[in-house]
């Protein structure tokens, strides 16, 4: 759905997205990355069971709430990527623990 | 039609629209009267806006063991009481009573505990109610992910929680339902008794009515003396902080540490002198963050999503205050720091009797302010 501008050209990085190797670009915040890479979405709704995916990219809507490194609840969009980066899609309410 | 006209055909006023009026006026009207509730504008100081929602019974009577006994009435009231409202508006108020904790970071925190739940038994042959002094060891049975420094605590099997946000909303649709006029902006500023009756001169204009009942938290000290009453009241500031809404972990409500039906944890924990709703003491903050992580350290991990102040509704000594005016017969004062714990009474046991003109003296008598007139020793 997603393609990336042509002068887009930050270095290549993987990160490991719910375990499977992701390929994307030093300066993607994780959120712009999960859709750069063609996930449709990052979580599912703690309330409906929806999927969501990431919507304003600016921080305030909250959709794009994903496990970063073991810690729940991180907000995609303010996240940049980084080498090796563990980042886990989140199924309903984020638990105590992480 | 004017709101004088209209107000003409109140049976009686009640001041205050918050957890307490809400309830009591609730209670008026299923007991047939009409009534008129007087609230303030959206800013005034609200302590119901700041309350934990515990419907709470561990500690409660010391000094004073009648009001042990009022408080069980009304937490054993509690579930028909949230029944009722449900049936009545469909909201569910979320009342749970498994049992709840108040937790010691020290042995120095669970003697001084102990001794008070000591005095509390021995105060009163027959207090209604028992605490449980527990150690580490059969509290963390209970309560999975209980932090290294928490050394004991103690446990009561009736103590439990709610949703206030709704219970708030349920009492205020319920009352309207039953035909309670609702009056928003209507802060009172002066009340008369004008034979056997009374108005009320509030920022909207003049409001009258049969019978008044003050349930206007602190601001009754100002107003229970214009109509022969008192109120002799010490407000004390408190502090809320509310994290993410997370899986629930946490089965039992802690004084200080909840898991609210809605996923999210409060947590408050501070007492400070003053009546300023208005900014944060973050050192005072910083205590209740780090105490509340000592107790569950899983807290750490999570993001805090509001926090604020308010200010309690406080008597002089801390007990409720319920009388009927003397020099105005048909004024009451309703007075009580557990707005959330005692509503199932307010609304239930306390309305029925003002909507009768009496207070049974049995039952109340204890509240009365004439026990802060007691001569001081010279």
């Amino acid at each position: 759905m997603f393609r990336r501008l042509p002068e887009a050209a930050g270095a290549a990085l993987a990160v490991s997205v719910d375990g499977q190797r992701v390929e994307v670009r030093a300066g993607d915040t994780v959120a712009a990355a999960l859709l750069a890479a063609g996930f449709g979405h990052c979580r599912t709704s703690p309330v409906s069971g929806a999927p969501r995916a990431p919507y304003c990219m600016m921080g305030v809507c909250f959709e794009c709430l994903v496990t970063v490194d073991g810690v729940g609840n991180r907000q995609g969009c303010l996240v940049p990527v980084r080498e090796g980066m563990l980042i886990e899609t989140q199924r309903g309410e984020r638990e105590v623990g992480r | 039609m004017s709101v004088l006209a209209a107000s003409q055909e109140h049976d009686i006023a009640v001041v205050g629209g918050g957890l307490v009026g809400a309830a009591v006026a609730y209670g008026l009207a299923r007991a047939g009267q009409r009534v008129a509730l007087l609230d303030g504008g959206d800013a005034e100081v609200r302590a119901s806006r700041a309350n934990f929602a515990l419907v709470w019974v561990q500690s409660k009577g010391l000094g004073l063991p009648q009001y042990a006994h009022w408080t069980v009435r009304s937490s054993d009231a509690w579930a028909g009481f949230a029944a009722q409202l449900k049936e009545e508006t469909g909201l569910d108020v979320a009342f749970e009573r498994p049992g709840g904790f108040q937790l010691a970071l020290s042995q120095a925190e669970l003697e001084t505990r102990a001794a008070q739940v000591n005095r509390l038994h021995n105060q009163a042959a027959e207090l209604p109610y028992r605490t449980e002094i527990l150690d580490r060891a059969e509290i963390e049975s209970m309560l999975p992910g209980l932090g290294p420094d928490v050394v004991g605590g103690s446990f009561c099997p009736i103590d439990g929680h709610c949703n206030s946000l709704r219970l708030y909303r349920a009492l205020h649709m319920a009352a309207r339902l039953h035909g309670v006029r609702y009056l928003p902006s209507h802060r009172a500023e002066r009340i008369a008794c004008e034979r056997g009756a009374f108005r009320l001169a509030t920022t909207a204009g003049d409001v009258r009515a049969g019978k008044v009942v003050l349930a206007a938290g602190n601001a009754n000290l100002h107003l229970a003396p214009m109509v022969g009453l008192e109120a002799p009241m010490r407000p004390e500031r408190g502090q809320i902080m509310v994290t993410e809404r997370v899986a629930p972990f946490l089965r039992y409500p802690v004084a200080t540490v909840r898991q609210t039906d809605e996923g999210t944890v409060m947590i408050g924990d501070s007492k400070e002198e003053g009546t300023s709703p208005d900014g944060l003491t973050m050192p005072v903050n910083a205590v209740m963050a780090s105490r509340a992580m000592r107790m569950f350290p899983v807290l750490g991990r999570l993001n805090l999503v509001r926090m604020w102040a308010g200010v309690r509704v406080m008597t002089a000594d801390g007990f409720p205050v319920y009388d009927q005016s003397e020099t105005c017969p048909g004024a009451f004062v309703v007075c009580c720091h557990s707005g959330v714990t005692l509503a199932a009474n307010h609304a239930l046991t306390l309305a029925p009797m003002i909507a009768a003109g009496r207070l049974d003296a049995d039952l109340l008598g204890p509240f009365s302010a004439r026990r802060f007139h007691v001569p001081k020793a010279a």
